[in-house]
């Protein structure tokens, strides 16, 4: 029977996908805007009797679901700007012991306690690894309820497959906003591994032992990172995720990801049905990797990024641009929990446009 | 046939390695206690027939290489959030047995939040918490057991008051309804290490019988950052040591015994 659409607000539906797709330990803590997706989890980890632990700080509930990943579980924690910054120790742990588990970030305006609003300034965080040492996660920026929803389910296969965190990137209006979406049902991807490096007891093999600590340099963490960058580079061929529209021949296109994107698609419609004019749009849906590849392969010369932050993501457009000819790459940035409006996304187009 | 008996008799084993226990040479220093721990713990994983279903952290410190002598499942966990890693491993392997293996900077600093609400929390862990007054992998500074007028490479002068005191753990986490069992023992003479044993094998125990949580510490020496000789430093627990963390047990609420000692030190 096809599933009939269903109005869930963000945070409900991460919880929701999380419990569907088999999450068998949560640990967080309260940070304004995610509070629903701990409160929902606190009664449905309850309810589907899964641990569920309101821990004393980030810190903990980070290395709460290092525990849970080492034990064989599908472990989950989830918070705001704040609290990620407070979770990178954690994150640098779980990613050089190479164990999976899903980490959501609500991003909220910064630095420090910045405010509560939606924003998109953690991309570096995310994106380069956020903590010390060499090391990256998966990191998907989902722009509407029903991804948010999709790429929860993604990603605990996809730290099961990888052996590492992956991260959800929405913020906070996502969060909040209820919408609607169509539920379905999970299917796990096919051939996951077989954890057998988790700690589950050593009954009838030898001992596991998960650790990030290779003390000599040569042959031991060289190797570590070594091993850690293959693996980074697989991913790297094996995940690009994007969605784009005219993007082949549009005389400009317009990058932006999650809630930025929402507004540059109804500019790009605007443009659609208003002007000669052909604008397309390319929005990265895995940050990390970034579909850099296909953003060099589109003809264009022109290229607007749209963000909810200074200037983070063009980094990485301009980096999957370089050395290309006579490509000019502008900015839109509205940082602080500010979202772009149409009309100054329309105005900086009709001036690229001359 | 009685030849044979005779032989048997000869060769009778009366001290072992235990089999938990791996065939490694050892990293510890001379006269350092951890050995003695290590041992004791598999001794009691041993008798109490759990090796394959253990779960043990070990923390950041000189413990840290732990794994190398347990033959048993073994993580590592950032510096002072063993009880946290303790937590989700617990959580999500109920019928494991975890335990956290801590020192007392890892514990007792920056470890505070985590363990206090783990053991607030009532989690059915057993740790092991090693005091030996001072940060033995880093070479010596502080710790925040070091007691008063100690000397350390970040007290040069003795630990003054502005320091602060030394923290008294068990204490600390007595006050916690969720604590089961704390205990302070000591590796520092073979009277106390059959103690310490014995305490170790009780809040296996506990845990067994999914009684909460249960914390022994354990004073130990540790001769190269204290500068002393082996025999100097168990001499130091004795003299120094005992005086400010007594030994004995300090809650037990498993049943006839139940008791709480919270104030017997500040009598």
């Amino acid at each position: 029977m096809k599933q009939k659409k269903q109005l869930i607000k963000g945070n409900h539906a991460i919880g929701k996908a999380a419990i569907e797709a088999g999450c068998n330990f949560y640990a967080g803590y309260p940070i304004t805007p995610q509070n629903e997706l701990t409160e929902y989890m606190a009664k449905h980890m309850r309810l589907n009797k899964r641990p569920f632990v309101q821990a004393e700080s980030e810190v903990s509930a980070i290395n709460m679901v290092f525990g849970a990943g080492a034990g064989d579980a599908r472990a989950m924690t989830s918070s705001s700007s704040p609290g990620v910054s407070l979770k990178q120790e954690g994150i640098s742990y779980i990613a050089g012991a190479e164990l999976p588990c899903v980490i959501v970030n609500m991003v909220r305006g910064g630095p420090g306690l910045g405010n509560i609003a939606g924003a998109q300034s953690d991309y570096f965080q995310s994106t380069r690894g956020g903590g010390h040492g060499d090391y990256r996660l998966i990191v998907f920026g989902p722009n509407s309820v029903q991804e948010l929803y999709d790429f929860t389910m993604k990603a605990f296969d996809y730290a099961d497959k990888y052996r590492m965190p992956v991260m959800i990137l929405g913020d906070g209006y996502l969060g909040q906003m209820m919408e609607s979406y169509i539920p379905h049902k999970y299917e796990p991807i096919k051939n996951l591994p077989k954890k057998k490096w988790a700690l589950t007891g050593c009954k009838g093999r030898k001992k596991n032992i998960v650790k990030t600590l290779y003390l000599t340099p040569e042959n031991a963490l060289e190797e570590h990172n070594l091993k850690l960058n293959e693996k980074y580079k697989k991913i790297q061929k094996e995940i690009q995720m994007y969605e784009k529209a005219n993007a082949d021949d549009g005389e400009i296109i317009v990058v932006s990801y999650g809630t930025a994107s929402r507004v540059v698609k109804n500019v790009i419609e605007f443009f659609n049905k208003n002007s000669k004019k052909k604008i397309g749009m390319f929005r990265p849906i895995s940050l990390w990797p970034f579909p850099a590849t296909a953003l060099r392969n589109l003809k264009c010369k022109k290229f607007l990024v749209v963000e909810m932050s200074m200037g983070q993501m063009i980094e990485d457009v301009k980096l999957a641009l370089f050395g290309k000819k006579d490509v000019t790459v502008n900015l839109i940035k509205r940082p602080g929990g500010m979202i772009p409006t149409e009309d100054e996304i329309k105005d900086k187009i009709e001036k690229m446009i001359g | 046939m009685k030849s044979k008996k005779n032989n048997n008799k000869f060769s009778k084993k009366i001290y072992k390695r235990p089999e938990s226990l791996t065939k490694v040479h050892t990293h510890y220093c001379p006269g350092c206690g951890h050995g003695i721990i290590h041992k004791l713990i598999c001794e009691v994983v041993d008798e109490l027939d759990i090796r394959e279903k253990m779960i043990a952290i070990a923390p950041v410190g000189c413990g840290v290489f732990a794994y190398n002598y347990w033959d048993f499942d073994t993580s590592e966990a950032a510096h002072g959030r063993t009880p946290a890693v303790a937590t989700g491993l617990k959580r999500v392997n109920p019928d494991k047995i975890v335990m956290s293996y801590q020192g007392d900077g890892d514990l007792a600093a920056i470890g505070t939040a985590e363990i206090i609400h783990a053991a607030n929390r009532g989690e059915n862990i057993t740790v092991i918490f090693v005091n030996n007054a001072i940060y033995g992998m880093t070479g010596g500074q502080m710790a925040p057991t070091t007691l008063m007028k100690q000397r350390s490479t970040t007290t040069p002068f003795g630990r003054e008051p502005v320091d602060g005191y030394p923290i008294r753990v068990c204490e600390l986490l007595s006050v916690l309804e969720g604590t089961t069992y704390l205990e302070r023992t000591s590796v520092a003479q073979p009277k106390d290490v059959i103690k310490t044993r014995r305490a170790i094998k009780k809040a296996f125990e506990i845990q067994i019988e999914n009684k909460g949580f249960s914390l022994i510490e354990v004073l130990s020496m540790c001769p190269t950052n204290w500068k002393m000789d082996a025999i100097e430093s168990c001499r130091y627990v004795e003299e120094k040591m005992k005086k400010i963390f007594p030994l004995g047990v300090i809650k037990d609420k498993t049943g006839e015994n139940e008791k709480n000692n919270t104030n017997r030190c500040m009598q």
